[in-house]
C-alpha cells in the first residue's frame, strides 16, 4: 500500500480489544502534513486508545497505522526509531521527577538521539524559551504548577524534533486558570505548521485551531469534518447530544448523576 | 456495673496503674538481680580497656567490611533478580521466584555453612576470590539479594506507569527507559527499606563465627567470644554488643528519618 506522499498519519481499519472488550471497532483516519485534527467524544469512546495506537503504546488487534510513510504496525519496524518522530503529551504530564526541568529535556536527547551535552542543552533552552519557561530550567518538576509542567512536557517532546505531535487531553488535569497558557503554546505550534492530533474537551480550542474535528463514540468515528461544521452544526444526533453536555453541563437533563460521576472520575 | 467515673478520671486511673506496674518491675529487677556478680562478669573496666584499640581497628572494621561487601553484592544480585522477576520471559520469572523463595526460606547460617563447605567441594580448585572476605560477601549477599529483590521489585512497580510510557514515547528502548528513568526513581523509593536491610546484614555478619577465620579476619562477635573465653570473663561480649549498637542505633534513626521524608514526598 502506498502510504507515502499523502498523509502524515494514516490509520486503516484499526481495531483494538482488551480481552473481549472491543474498544476500537474499525477506525479509518488520515491526518495531512501540517493539519490539526481534534478528536472529541464521550468518556470511554476510545480516544486515548486511538492516540496510543498511533505510536504503538497500545498494540492494535487489527488494522494498520502509518506515520510519515512508515508502517508503525509492521512487526519488523524499529519502533523506537519511529517514536522519535512522534511527540506525545499526556494528561498527567509524566515529567521525570528525579531530574531538573532542563534535564527532562536533555536526557532523552542524549540517551535517544545521542546528542552531546552542549547541543542538547542548547536545544533544551530553545524549547523552554518557546514555551516561556526558560527561567525554570534549574527547577525540579514538583516545584512547578500543573500548567507549567505541561508546557515543559510539550517542550520535552519538541526537543526531539518530532514530525507529528499527539496530545491526550493536555489540559484536563489543570486548574481552569492554567488552561490558557497551555492552549496558547499549542496554538503557536499549530501556527508553525506542526501536524497535530489532539484529544480534547476544549471546544473553543477545537473550533479555533482545528482544521478538522473527529467525533468518536463507542469505538467508531461517528462524524468528522471542518470544526465549524462538527462543533457548530453537527449532523448526527449523538454528536449534538454530546456537545450539549460538554458545552453546558448544567443544562443537559439526563443522565444527571451519572455524568456528574463521570466528571468526578476524570478529575485527577 | 456502670462506673461513675468520667472519661478523664478513668484515663487517669488507667495511667496510674500502668506506671505503678512499671515501677514495681524496675524495683524488682534492681533488688533481685545480683548486681555484684553481673558487674564482675560483664563490666570489668580493666579488661574492657585492654580490648582497645583492636576491637575497633580489627573487629569493628571487619564487621563493616563484611557488611558492606555483602550488601554491595546482594544489591547488584537483588537488582538482577528483581528485573528477572518482572521480565516478560517466563523462565526468568520462574528462576527469580524460586531463588527468592529458596533463600528466604533457609536460615542464613545454613547458607554460610554451604558456602564455606560445599562450594570448595563442588568446584575443586576454584577458590572464591577474596578468601574469607569473598566467602562472607557471598554468604551474606546471597541471602540479602532474595530480600532486596522483593523490595526493589515493589519499588519498580511503585513508579507510575506513565513514566515508562513517557520514556517509550520519546524513543527510549525498554532497557534504556528502565536504566535512565524507572530504576533511579525506584531506588529512591527503596532507600529506607534497603537501609533497614543494611542493619540486618550488619548483625548477620556475626555468622562469620561459623567459618574458620584467622585472627586478623575476626569480626565483633567472634572477637568478643574468643576474648571472653581467653579471659574467662564476659566483658568482651558486652563491649562487642556496644560496638554493634554504636552503628545500628544511628542507622535505625536514619531509616526513620528517611521514611518520614519519603512519606511526606509521596
Ligand atoms: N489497558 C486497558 N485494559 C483494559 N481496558 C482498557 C485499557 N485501556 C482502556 N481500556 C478501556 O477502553 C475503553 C476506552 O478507553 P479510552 O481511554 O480509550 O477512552 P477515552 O475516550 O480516552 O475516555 P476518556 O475521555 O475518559 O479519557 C474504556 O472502557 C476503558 O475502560
Ligand atoms: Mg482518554
Amino acid at each position: 500500500m502506498d502510504a507515502g506522499g499523502r498523509a502524515e498519519i494514516e490509520v486503516r481499519g484499526l481495531r483494538k480489544a482488551f480481552g473481549d472488550h472491543e474498544v476500537l471497532r474499525g477506525i479509518d483516519l488520515e491526518v495531512a502534513r501540517g493539519e490539526v485534527v481534534c478528536v472529541i467524544g464521550p468518556s470511554g469512546s476510545g480516544k486515548s486508545t486511538l492516540l496510543r495506537c498511533v505510536n504503538l503504546l497500545e498494540e492494535p488487534t487489527a488494522g494498520r497505522v502509518f506515520v510519515g510513510g512508515t508502517e508503525v504496525t509492521d512487526p519488523d519496524v524499529d519502533i523506537d526509531a519511529v517514536r522519535r518522530r512522534i511527540g506525545m503529551v499526556f494528561q498527567q504530564f509524566n515529567l521525570f521527577p528525579h531530574v531538573t526541568v532542563e534535564e527532562n529535556l536533555t536526557l532523552p536527547q542524549r540517551r535517544v538521539l545521542g546528542r552531546d551535552g552542549e547541543a542538547a542543552a542548547r536545544v533544551a533552552r530553545e524549547n523552554l524559551e518557546r514555551v516561556g519557561l526558560l527561567e525554570k530550567a534549574a527547577a525540579y518538576p514538583a516545584k512547578l504548577s500543573g500548567g507549567q509542567q505541561q508546557r515543559v512536557a510539550i517542550a520535552r517532546a519538541l526537543a526531539m524534533d518530532p514530525e507529528v505531535m499527539l496530545f491526550d487531553e493536555p489540559t484536563s488535569a489543570l486548574d481552569p486558570e492554567l488552561v490558557g497558557d497551555v492552549l496558547a503554546v499549542m496554538r503557536g505550534l499549530a501556527g508553525d505548521g506542526m501536524t497535530m492530533m489532539v484529544v480534547t474537551h476544549e471546544m473553543s480550542f477545537a473550533r479555533e485551531v482545528a482544521d478538522r474535528v473527529v467525533f468518536m463514540d463507542g469505538g467508531r468515528i461517528v462524524e468528522e469534518g471542518p470544526a465549524e461544521q462538527v462543533v457548530g452544526a453537527p449532523r448526527q444526533a449523538r454528536t449534538r447530544d454530546f456537545l450539549t453536555r460538554v458545552l453546558d453541563p448544567a443544562a443537559a437533563a439526563p443522565p444527571g448523576p451519572e455524568s456528574a460521576a463521570d466528571r468526578a472520575d476524570r478529575a485527577p | 456495673m456502670t462506673s461513675r467515673l468520667t472519661r478523664r478520671q478513668r484515663r487517669r486511673v488507667s495511667q496510674g496503674v500502668q506506671y505503678a506496674v512499671f515501677a514495681a518491675a524496675v524495683a524488682a529487677v534492681a533488688v533481685l538481680a545480683d548486681w555484684e556478680r553481673l558487674r564482675n562478669q560483664f563490666a570489668q573496666r580493666d579488661l574492657a580497656r585492654e580490648l582497645f584499640p583492636e576491637i575497633i581497628t580489627t573487629a569493628l572494621r571487619n564487621t563493616v567490611v563484611y557488611t558492606v561487601s555483602g550488601f554491595a553484592f546482594g544489591l547488584a544480585l537483588g537488582l538482577v533478580i528483581a528485573l528477572m522477576r518482572l521480565s516478560s520471559v517466563a523462565p526468568y520469572r520462574w528462576v527469580a521466584g524460586v531463588y527468592i523463595e529458596f533463600f528466604r526460606g533457609l536460615p542464613a547460617l545454613l547458607i554460610f555453612i554451604f558456602v564455606g563447605v560445599a562450594v570448595p567441594l563442588a568446584f575443586p580448585g576454584t577458590e572464591i576470590p577474596g578468601g574469607t572476605y569473598g566467602k562472607v560477601a557471598l554468604g551474606l549477599g546471597l541471602v540479602a539479594a532474595a530480600y532486596m529483590a522483593e523490595t526493589i521489585r515493589a519499588g519498580i512497580q511503585a513508579v507510575p506507569r506513565g513514566q515508562m510510557e513517557a520514556a517509550r514515547s520519546l524513543g527510549f528502548s525498554h532497557a534504556r527507559a528502565m536504566v535512565s528513568v524507572v530504576i533511579p526513581q525506584a531506588l529512591r523509593i527503596v532507600i529506607p527499606p534497603l537501609t533497614n536491610e543494611l542493619v540486618l546484614l550488619f548483625k548477620d555478619s556475626s555468622l562469620v563465627l561459623f567459618l574458620g577465620v584467622t585472627l586478623e579476619e575476626r569480626e565483633l562477635t567472634k572477637f568478643g567470644r574468643d576474648l571472653a573465653s581467653q579471659t574467662a570473663n564476659s566483658t568482651p561480649i558486652l563491649v562487642a554488643g556496644l560496638c554493634y549498637l554504636l552503628v545500628t542505633v544511628p542507622l535505625g534513626f536514619l531509616v526513620r528519618r528517611l521514611e518520614a521524608r519519603t512519606g511526606r514526598a509521596g
